[in-house]
């Protein structure tokens, strides 16, 4: 039937399409799937509620991406969304983020060397004194 | 009023007094106006997606435990409170009742139908089952699937 009142909102043949591809499942009884449907439209509306009051986009009016990925780093009902969920960074920071890196390697580097070469002139010094 | 979140559909948000964040049925809503950016809409979608499978593999493993090859209800009421979604559980049980009186209700309808489409001349019957032929398959494949666990 239609869209008119219906018990739950997201589709039913969707949400067993998903489970289905969960290869340690082999059947699911009609009332668990209608279970599992209404169950994520609740938690599609728990985290929209929760990322918008606890996020900044609502300086806005909005609910925007940052606020939802915040939410899955600080809370941690959420936390097995924080991959998918990754906080964003622009380019440039990331530019510097990675030089900075290849900087402290370097220098690392060095000291290694600067270890090896004081090696070499003790065994230098004990050949001469024997 | 429903938002549509790509790849599942309309989910609907009521209008409700944007101080508290909960509607008289209980439910989470955002308050009215609210403008969730596209980008927000797909990590919900995406979000989900993972949840979805999230609650079916710990629904599964409860099923493992019971020794039973199909999911059903209490399999993924339990799941909900190993994930920590207690508060999902009171209102899911409230629905499933409702799901099941309708679908006991949308069953008892369809015997009748069909004892009708017996009594009458071949053609007419054949029309009609053809038109229903879209919303039965669903709900075929559905009791098929009842049938089994019985």
């Amino acid at each position: 039937s239609g869209g008119e009142n219906r018990l739950v909102s997201l589709p039913l043949s969707r949400i067993r399409v998903i489970m289905k591809s969960s290869p340690e499942v082999s059947s699911i009884n009609q009332d668990a799937l209608f279970l599992t449907a209404k169950a994520t439209e609740l938690f599609v509306q728990y985290l929209a509620t929760y990322s918008y009051k606890h996020g900044r986009g609502k300086e806005k009016n909005a609910l925007t991406y940052s606020d939802l990925s915040h939410t899955a780093e600080e809370c941690e009902t959420f936390q097995f969304l924080a991959d998918i969920l990754p906080k964003k960074i622009l380019a440039s920071k990331y530019l510097k983020m990675l030089e900075k890196e290849k900087r402290d390697g370097e220098v690392g580097e060095d000291n290694e060397e600067d270890e090896e070469e004081e090696d070499e002139d003790e065994a230098v010094d004990e050949d001469v004194g024997s | 009023m429903g938002n549509r979140i790509e790849g599942l559909g309309e989910v609907q948000v009521d209008n409700v007094d944007s101080s508290s964040h909960v509607s008289e049925a209980g439910r989470f809503i955002l308050p009215d106006g609210v403008n969730i950016s596209k980008e927000a809409r797909s990590a919900i979608s995406r979000a989900a997606s993972v949840f979805v499978l999230y609650a079916t593999s710990c629904a599964n493993n409860f099923a493992m435990k019971g020794k039973r090859k199909t999911l059903n209800a209490g399999d993924v009421l339990s799941a909900m409170e190993e994930m920590e979604f207690q508060r999902f559980v009171a209102p899911l049980k409230e629905s499933l009742e409702v799901y099941r009186r309708e679908q006991k209700g949308k069953k008892e309808a369809r015997k009748d139908k069909d004892k009708k489409a017996d009594s009458e001349e071949q053609d007419k019957s054949r029309e009609e089952e053809n038109d229903d032929d879209d919303e039965r398959m669903e709900e075929e494949e559905q009791n098929d699937e009842e049938e089994v666990d019985n």
